[in-house]
C-alpha cells in the first residue's frame, strides 16, 4: 500500500461483501419459494425478499465501486485522497440508508408516506429520505475523489472511472421523478436502470479492469489507454441509444423497436472488445505477477460479461424474438449471468487484487479463492443454462400455444429445482471468497500448483 | 506465438520489438483511430437499417412501392450532388493546408458547411412537403424507415456542419483530417440511403 488514505478501501470491501452474504442467501431464499412456494408467504411476501435481493446486490457492487475508486485513485493520481473523514462519512450515510431499507420493505412501517414510505417502481423502492441519502452519500464520494484526481495526476483510468462515477450519481436523479402517467414512468425509471447497467457501469468496469491489467500484466499504459479509449466509445455509442430495447411495449413511439434492436445488437460490441483486451493483455504480458487468483477473476470477469451481458443479451433483444421471450425466465437467466459476470467478478477480482496489499501481505489462499472461483462461476453458469430452457419452455406453451401463466410455471418445476440447486452452489462459493479473502492463511501458491489452474 | 498482424501494435511489445510496432495495418490508417471507430459504428448501425428496411419490405412490396412513389426523387438526386460536391471541397481543403494555404483551405471549409446547409434546407422542403400530405412515421412501415434513416442521416449532417466550421477554425491538419474523414461518412451514407430508399423499385 503506498498511500495511507488507500485503506479506506478495507472498510468498503468488508461491508460491500457482507452485503454480498445478504444478496445470495436472499436470492437462495427466493429460488427456494420458487419451488416451495407457500414459504414465507404470510411473513414476508417473495415480492420483498426479491427486492432485498437486488437492492442489496446494487448496494454491494456499488459499495465496491466505491472502494475501488478509493483504493486506484491515490495511485494513479499519486496524491492520498483528499479527505478520509469524507470517505467513512459517505459510508456511513450509505450504511444508515441500507439498514432504513431493510426495515421499511420489512416491516412496512410507513406505508404511503411520501418521505419514509416505500415507492413502488421496481428496483427503485427505496424510500425517498433513502434516497437523498443515497445522493447526498454520491455527492460526498464525487467531491472526494475529483478533488483528489484534479490536485494530482490524471491518467486515462481516472479519467473514465470519474466519467462513468459522475454519470452513475447524475442518472440517479431521475429516481426522483414519477410522472404519474405508467409508460412515462417507465421511459424515465430505464434512464436510471438501463444506462447505469449498459452504460456508465460499463466505463466503471473498463476503467477498473484496465487498471487491473496494468498491474497485473505489466503491459504500457499506452497500450491499455488506447483499448480503453475503444471500448469506452463502443460502449456509449451502442448503449445510450441502445435503451430504446426498452421501450418496445411501453407505450412509446414504434420507431424505437428499430433504433433499440439496432443498437442494442451493437452493445455485444464493448463487451467483445473487453474480453479481447483482458486475454490479449494477458497473453502479451510480461509480469507474472503473485496474485494469480485476482488474474483468474479478472479473465472471468471479461468472459462471462462477454456471455452473460453480451451473447445473452443479444439473444432476446430483437424486438421480433422479445415480443414472445419478454418478462420470461429468459430474462432472469441474462439478468444474472450478467450481473454476476460483468459487476459481481469484477468487485470479486478488485477485492481478490487488493486485499492482501490492503493487509501488508503476500497473495493469500489463493487456491481456495480460485476455487471460489470455480465454484460460484459454475453455479451461476448452471443457472443459466438452466433458466435459459426454463425460459423458452415457458414461451412456447405460454406465449405460442397460449398456456395460463401458473399452469406454464407447474411444467417448469424441474428447472426451479435445479436452479435451486445451483443457488446453493453460488452460496457456498460465496461463503468461501469471503473465508479466503477475510482470513488470511497460506501465503503465496507453490509454483508447481500454478500450471494446473487453468486460465480459463 | 504468432498473432494477426492488424492487432500488432495493440498488444504490448518488447523494447527490442517497438521499431516493429510501427507496421501495424491500422497505423496505416490516416488520422485518429477512435474517428475510425466511430466510422466502422456508423455504417454498421445505417447498414442494419437498411438490411431491415429491405428485409420489411419483403412482407409488402406493393405497398412499399406505393409509399415511395410520394418521394421527391428529384430533389434526393439534387441533394446527392450538394453532398458530394461538399465532400470534395473538404477533401481539398487538407491537400490546401498540407500546401500551407490556409485562406484557400477556410474558403473550402465553409463553403463545404454551406453546401452541407443548403443539403439540410433541400431535405427540410422534403419533409414539410411530407408533412403537408398528412404523411408521419406511423403512415407505413417504408415512412417509419424514411423518417428513421433520413433523419438520423440529416442529424449527422447537421453534426458535420458544425464540425467543417470548427476544423476551419482550429485547421490543424489532424483536425482537418479527422473531421474530413467524418464528413467523407456522412457522404458515404447519403450514397448508400439515396438508392436503396428513393430508386429501388
Amino acid at each position: 500500500m503506498k498511500y495511507q488514505s488507500q485503506k479506506i478501501a478495507l472498510i468498503y470491501f468488508a461491508v460491500a461483501m457482507g452485503l454480498f452474504l445478504i444478496q445470495v442467501s436472499g436470492g437462495l431464499l427466493a429460488g427456494w419459494i420458487y419451488v416451495q412456494p407457500n414459504t414465507l408467504s404470510e411473513l414476508v411476501p417473495f415480492n420483498i425478499i426479491r427486492m432485498l435481493h437486488t437492492n442489496s446486490l446494487i448496494v454491494w457492487l456499488l459499495l465496491g465501486f466505491f472502494g475501488a475508486a478509493y483504493f486506484l485513485i491515490p495511485e494513479e493520481a499519486e496524491r492520498e485522497i483528499h479527505s478520509e473523514k469524507l470517505a467513512y462519512l459517505q459510508l456511513a450515510i450509505l450504511v444508515l440508508g441500507t439498514l432504513g431499507v431493510v426495515v421499511t420493505y420489512l416491516f412496512n412501517l410507513f406505508e404511503g408516506n411520501w418521505l419514509l414510505g416505500k415507492e413502488g417502481r421496481e428496483f427503485l423502492e427505496q424510500p425517498k429520505w433513502v434516497k437523498a441519502g443515497i445522493v447526498v452519500a454520491a455527492l460526498i464520494f464525487l467531491y472526494n475523489v475529483t478533488m483528489t484526481v484534479l490536485k494530482g495526476k490524471k491518467t486515462a483510468i481516472t479519467n473514465i472511472l470519474l466519467l462513468g462515477l459522475w454519470g452513475l450519481a447524475l442518472l440517479f436523479l431521475f429516481s426522483f421523478y414519477n410522472p404519474e402517467n405508467l409508460a412515462l414512468d417507465k421511459m424515465y425509471w430505464w434512464y436510471v436502470v438501463h444506462l447505469w447497467v449498459e452504460g456508465v457501469w460499463e466505463l466503471i468496469m473498463a476503467s477498473i479492469l484496465a487498471y487491473l491489467m496494468l498491474k497485473l500484466t505489466g503491459v504500457d499504459r499506452e497500450v491499455v489507454e488506447k483499448w480503453l479509449y475503444v471500448i469506452v466509445a463502443a460502449a456509449l455509442f451502442s448503449g445510450i441509444l441502445g435503451t430504446g430495447h426498452h421501450y418496445y411495449w411501453i407505450g412509446t413511439p414504434g420507431y424505437w423497436q428499430w433504433i433499440g434492436s439496432i443498437f442494442s445488437s451493437l452493445e455485444v460490441i464493448p463487451f467483445f472488445a473487453m474480453m479481447a483486451f483482458a486475454f490479449v493483455m494477458v497473453w502479451k504480458g510480461r509480469r507474472d505477477h503473485p496474485n494469480k487468483a485476482a488474474l483468474l477473476w479478472s479473465l472471468g470477469c471479461a468472459t462471462l460479461a462477454f456471455f452473460g451481458a453480451g451473447v445473452w443479451g443479444f439473444l432476446h433483444t430483437l424486438h421480433g424474438v422479445n415480443y414472445y421471450t419478454h418478462g420470461t425466465q429468459i430474462t432472469a437467466a441474462h439478468g444474472h449471468l450478467a450481473f454476476y459476470g460483468a459487476y459481481v467478478c469484477l468487485n470479486l477480482a478488485i477485492f481478490t487484487y487488493a486485499m492482501p496489499i490492503l493487509r501488508n501481505r503476500d497473495p493469500y489462499n489463493q487456491v481456495l479463492n480460485m476455487a471460489s472461483f470455480w465454484l460460484m462461476s459454475s453455479g451461476m453458469v448452471f443457472m443459466t443454462f438452466v433458466l435459459t430452457f426454463a425460459g423458452t419452455i415457458q414461451t412456447h406453451l405460454q406465449r405460442v400455444l397460449g398456456d395460463y401463466f401458473m399452469d406454464v410455471q407447474d411444467q417448469l418445476s424441474l428447472f426451479y429445482w435445479m436452479r435451486f440447486g445451483s443457488g446453493v452452489v453460488v452460496v457456498l462459493g460465496a461463503i468461501l471468497f469471503i473465508y479466503s479473502i477475510s482470513v488470511p492463511r497460506k501465503e503465496l501458491i507453490e509454483p508447481g500448483q500454478v500450471s494446473e489452474v487453468p486460465a480459463e | 506465438m504468432p498473432c494477426p498482424r492488424f492487432i500488432d501494435n495493440w498488444l504490448p511489445v518488447d523494447q527490442h520489438m517497438k521499431e516493429n510496432a510501427t507496421s501495424s495495418v491500422l497505423d496505416e490508417l490516416p488520422g485518429e483511430l477512435l474517428i475510425w471507430v466511430l466510422i466502422v459504428s456508423e455504417l454498421l448501425v445505417f447498414g442494419a437499417g437498411l438490411a431491415a428496411f429491405m428485409a420489411v419490405r419483403l412482407t409488402d412490396p406493393v405497398g412499399f412501392a406505393e409509399a415511395q412513389s410520394h418521394l421527391h426523387g428529384t430533389a434526393a438526386a439534387l441533394n446527392t450532388i450538394v453532398l458530394v460536391s461538399s465532400g470534395y471541397l473538404a477533401a481539398r481543403a487538407l491537400r490546401l493546408r498540407n500546401a500551407a494555404r490556409r485562406t484557400a483551405e477556410r474558403f473550402c471549409l465553409v463553403a463545404a458547411a454551406a453546401l452541407g446547409v443548403v443539403f439540410l434546407a433541400i431535405k427540410g422542403i422534403e419533409y414539410a412537403d411530407k408533412a403537408s400530405l398528412g404523411i408521419t412515421y406511423e403512415t407505413h412501415p417504408f415512412f417509419t424507415f424514411y423518417y428513421l434513416l433520413t433523419g438520423f442521416h440529416a442529424a449527422h449532417v447537421v453534426a458535420g456542419v458544425l464540425i467543417l466550421l470548427l476544423i476551419a477554425w482550429f485547421d490543424e491538419p489532424r483536425n482537418i483530417e479527422a473531421g474530413a474523414a467524418f464528413w467523407h461518412m456522412v457522404d458515404l451514407v447519403w450514397v448508400l440511403l439515396f438508392p436503396v430508399i428513393y430508386l429501388l423499385a
